[in-house]
């Protein structure tokens, strides 16, 4: 990956990363548009489609409600976007490496986010007294320096991910010992159970959603049976 | 409903709506969306008498920028409803009181809707068009396009109910589609999902594959016994631990 690449990807991080909650929150986060807009941008759509698809069944469990701390999808998508998006890697086994990349980075991410209101707390508080005289400066630059902070935390999370594990990838593919089917029969079920808990995990307090769900599954079968 | 005082100008309306964006900003764990508050509700108190420089200016703008707590789309409202109320010179307690008192049904009332159906049901509907072969950038384009209508929309409503109504703003918040909505879209989320899943494995798996009848029933399975331990774990969070462990397998054996 050339310093160019890393350059751009670290730009679209920081605006993915900033996208999670500062602004606009628009959800170009989430991880099924975040890890194809990375495939793209590094000429490998599809990759990134299948990578983004996959996230999306674990990132549906995790919805990110007020202050609790959640997966930073933004700029970790942007991360194992990357990754599917190099030469060779093309396999199962390079896509579930980048998934578990991605989904542990999330994590480290959701953390960097939290000590980022640590320090918007500790600045709202350096300037309170000001913030109680009404100085439209102090409201509006503290607005600034948060977004701004958050914008240059993603950035840095995207590079400081390439540079982590862009190595530790290549490794891991080329040592990659277990055939490609059962790979990817794993990771698939994975998925497709935590997005099925996922969705009983939101949704099972509404009333006769159960009746919607089976619906749903037969119409499903029908699809696939028509598919085949 | 009581006729708002003076019109609000586009141009404020539209300031408003683009701050509204980076309400979230300067989010904290002490005043939580209490700056943004007041950097949203700006644009609008600048018309108080003796503009930015004026002592009403400031008495308001401080006020709004104290602790506030709601869904950062549902905030709309609260801005809206705060900006008349300040414009219109209500009795500060009362503004205050008010502006206690819109946090707790802002903040469920958006996560009920947006977090807990609106997106989820976006996302699962992109999941479905990706699994009948949408390219990536249909895909992306069907998440974001279905999911920022309705969040546009929502702030956009936001800020105009809120002015519309004021102080009475608490009467829009009973529309059905706050308070039945999120019932009509878990019931689609789940029929999406229904549809959705089976699709989703075969488009991951690929077509052809003679394990897509073993990993979907390993879904249907797994699925069904992850639900039983609803609350207790993370299913995403064991599931990173089982694919760290096939990982690590697969590289070093």
């Amino acid at each position: 990956m050339t310093g160019g690449e890393s350059a751009a990807l670290s730009v679209l991080g920081a605006v993915l990363g900033l996208d999670v909650v500062s602004f606009p929150q628009a959800m170009l986060s989430r991880p099924l548009v975040a890890a194809t807009l990375t495939g793209m941008l590094m000429g490998e759509p599809e990759r990134g489609l299948l990578l983004g698809a996959t996230l999306e069944c674990f990132a549906l469990e995790t919805l990110p409600v007020g202050a609790s701390r959640y997966p930073e999808w933004g700029s970790s998508s942007v991360v194992g976007g990357a990754l599917v998006a190099l030469p060779g890697a093309s396999t199962a086994g390079a896509l579930l490496l980048a998934v578990i990349v991605t989904l542990g980075w999330a994590w480290v991410g959701g953390w960097s986010m939290v000590q980022l209101r640590r320090l918007n707390a500790h600045w709202a508080r350096a300037r309170h007294d000001a913030v109680a005289r009404g100085s439209r400066a102090t409201v509006t630059g503290l607005q600034l320096s948060g977004v701004t902070a958050d914008l240059v935390r993603g950035g840095a999370m995207t590079l400081a991910g390439l540079l982590l594990f862009v190595p530790a990838f290549r490794w891991g593919v080329a040592h990659w010992s277990l055939a490609d089917i059962p790979t990817r029969g794993v990771l698939m079920a994975l998925a497709g159970i935590v997005a099925a808990a996922a969705t009983h995990k939101v949704f099972h307090a509404v009333a006769g959603t159960r009746w919607y769900m089976l619906a749903g599954l037969a119409i499903g079968a029908l699809l696939l049976g028509g598919t085949r | 409903m009581t006729a708002p005082p003076v019109p609000l100008p586009l141009g404020t309306r539209a300031a408003i709506l683009l701050r509204l964006l980076a309400i979230q900003g300067s989010w904290n764990y002490e005043t939580l969306v209490g700056n943004g508050m007041g950097f949203c509700v700006e644009p609008a108190l600048r018309r108080l008498p003796g503009g930015v420089d004026g002592e009403a200016y400031r008495a308001a703008l401080a006020r709004q920028s104290q602790y506030f707590n709601a869904h950062p789309y549902l905030a709309a409202v609260a801005v809206g409803a705060l900006a008349r109320a300040e414009l219109e010179g209500i009795d500060p307690t009362k503004i205050e009181r008010f502006r206690t008192a819109l946090c707790g049904p802002l903040g469920s009332v958006g996560d009920r809707l947006v977090w807990a159906a609106w997106l989820p049901l976006c996302a699962l509907l992109a999941l479905l068009v990706f699994a009948l072969g949408a390219s990536p950038l249909g895909t992306a384009l069907t998440f974001l396009v279905s999911y920022n209508a309705g969040h546009l929309a929502l702030r956009i409503w936001g800020i105009n109910v809120g002015w519309r109504e004021g102080l009475h703003v608490a009467h829009a918040l009973g529309t059905p589609v706050l308070r039945q909505g999120p019932v009509w879209l878990a019931r689609a989320g789940t029929l999406v999902a229904g549809v959705a899943l089976p699709l989703v494995v075969q488009r991951l798996v690929g077509t052809g594959r003679a394990i897509q009848v073993e990993v979907l029933a390993a879904v249907l399975v797994g699925g069904f016994i992850v639900t039983r331990f609803h609350g207790r774990v993370d299913a995403w969070k064991w599931s990173f631990g089982v694919l760290v462990v096939f990982a690590l397998y697969s590289v070093l054996r």
